[in-house]
């Protein structure tokens, strides 16, 4: 075996993907947000989700971690005993233990992830104990270590995020998703939002965690710099469909289907 | 000069045309009817005129342009690959283990220091992180790089120090092809000859190397054989 890729992918571990989403279409009422939308996502890979807003980037995401159940289509997921199940044959307990342990949701807005009266430190440890962590001690040495890695300094670990600033609320946010070393982690526009500073400062972090753990990853963005950033493929969605998906650099340096060509040559020059 | 191995790069009929759509779907033909191979152990370069496809044909090869017509046959350790049909998948491997390619401009990542940046490419090799950063000092060390500037981000580095970085990077890992696409352009005469001696010392481990060189003296030194691009103009 060989290294891992500076985006971090073992070289081909097992070609069985992680993740494979089969025709997955969603509609409220008469307006479809997402559309016969097939996906595989291996380990150790990142894949972007691009389009403008309204395009079905965050509904898809919300269907392939089954906050969302679909309209038509399946996911199988292999999980960690290895064995790939159908995700929406898994029951509601199943399916959140899932997401609050394998998996890792960072949302644009860090209030829907985490929990505003809670400490710093207790947003963190809540994961533990969900994977059965109980000694108090540990989890707060814990919760402590993961604070540092995002950059959140010691003596904040008791108070709460809402005294916290945007950035560091998505630092911390993020803390929470990596604590319980999940083995793919979803994201909505991680970046939105934000000053250009604490952005890099965040992808920076991102880029770390998906190199040193390995992880997979979804990311929806509306920013194609961040998609070449981050991932090694990128997928373009349009009117809830997949218009066209390939390599990150192949699709921003050669995209051929008029929407990401006019995608493309939107993006500003510094 | 030793004599060279076995076929690392096939071109064979390839041919590149952009459509754009945004100028009503005006056809821009690039480059038709490629055909060449690199050998292990050999420099082969590109030449002809600016903008007649010298950079796009060493994108087709490292797939980030798609190929219209024809195959691109790379071949890796594990076997040969088609670049014109390969998945995302076996690109990603392939640019993993076999294909290096050092681009015109670096690209930078915010907060990464110049040695990160190189030494994370040398981590692609399998090296661990201290002899990467090892590695990584000693390529910017060879080519001039200030040591002050090492753990600072290059966006504001200089073009000549950029492509260094750059540069070093490329040749971080020891990938058995290599692109390179003007890697000596805004260097100065000294820096320019600690480039042709690296590129020289990759021939000697049996890389294969293709490469564009604005400078006709870099060429002749370092070019085994020359490739006029012209002959692959569409209508030609």
């Amino acid at each position: 075996m060989k290294a891992l890729h500076a985006k971090g992918q073992p070289l081909v571990s097992d070609d069985r993907p992680l993740l494979r989403a089969m025709g997955l279409s969603k509609h409220f009422g008469a307006r479809v947000a997402c559309q016969d939308v097939s996906l595989d996502v291996h380990e150790g890979e990142v894949v972007a989700v691009v389009g403008e807003s309204g395009s079905g980037k965050s509904t898809l995401l919300a269907l392939l971690s089954t906050q969302l159940l679909p309209s038509n289509g399946s996911i199988d997921y292999r999980m960690r005993d290895g064995v790939t199940r159908d995700l929406f044959r898994l029951s509601e307990a199943q399916r959140r233990y899932l997401l609050r342990t394998d998996w890792g949701f960072v949302h644009q807005d860090p209030r829907l992830g985490l929990r505003m009266g809670v400490s710093a430190g207790g947003n963190v440890g809540e994961r533990l104990m969900a994977v059965g962590w109980r000694h108090y001690g540990n989890i707060r040495a814990e919760a402590q270590a993961w604070l540092e890695r995002v950059e959140i300094a010691n003596d904040r670990i008791d108070d709460r995020p809402d005294t916290f600033s945007g950035g560091m609320r998505q630092r911390l946010q993020i803390a929470k998703n990596m604590v319980t070393h999940p083995r793919l982690v979803f994201m909505d526009e991680p970046t939105g939002g934000l000053d250009v500073s604490v952005q890099a400062r965040l992808l920076d972090l991102i880029r770390g965690f998906v190199s040193d753990q390995g992880l997979a990853a979804v990311i929806v963005t509306h920013d194609l710099a961040v998609a070449r950033l981050l991932s090694d493929r990128i997928l373009v969605m349009r009117q809830g469909r997949i218009i066209e998906s390939g390599l990150a650099d192949q699709v921003l340096d050669d995209p051929r289907e008029p929407y990401t060509q006019l995608l493309v040559s939107s993006i500003l020059q510094t | 000069m030793v004599s060279p191995g076995p076929e690392r790069i096939l071109l064979d009929g390839v041919a590149k045309t952009f459509v754009m759509h945004l100028r009503g779907g005006a056809r821009l033909p690039v480059v038709c009817g490629v055909c060449f191979s690199v050998r292990a152990g050999e420099c082969v370069a590109l030449s002809g005129p600016s903008g007649i496809g010298k950079s796009s044909i060493l994108k087709l090869i490292y797939g980030n342009y798609r190929v219209d017509a024809g195959r691109v046959l790379v071949t890796a350790e594990t076997g040969t690959v088609d670049v014109a049909s390969a998945s995302p998948r076996q690109m990603l491997a392939l640019r993993r283990t076999t294909l290096g390619y050092v681009s015109q401009f670096l690209r930078t990542i915010p907060r990464v220091g110049a040695l990160d940046i190189v030494a994370a490419a040398a981590r692609e090799d399998g090296v661990a992180h201290q002899d990467a950063r090892a590695r990584a000092g000693d390529l910017l060390a060879k080519l001039n790089v200030a040591h002050r500037l090492w753990h600072l981000p290059p966006a504001t580095f200089s073009g000549g120090e950029q492509q260094r970085v750059n540069i070093a990077r490329g040749l971080a890992a020891r990938r058995p092809i290599l692109l390179l696409d003007e890697p000596t352009a805004a260097l100065d005469d000294m820096n320019r000859a600690t480039v042709v001696e690296l590129i020289e010392a990759r021939k000697r481990e049996g890389a294969a190397v293709l490469g564009i060189f604005h400078d006709a003296d870099i060429r002749e030194r370092v070019a085994d054989r020359i490739i006029d691009v012209t002959q692959f103009a569409p209508g030609a």
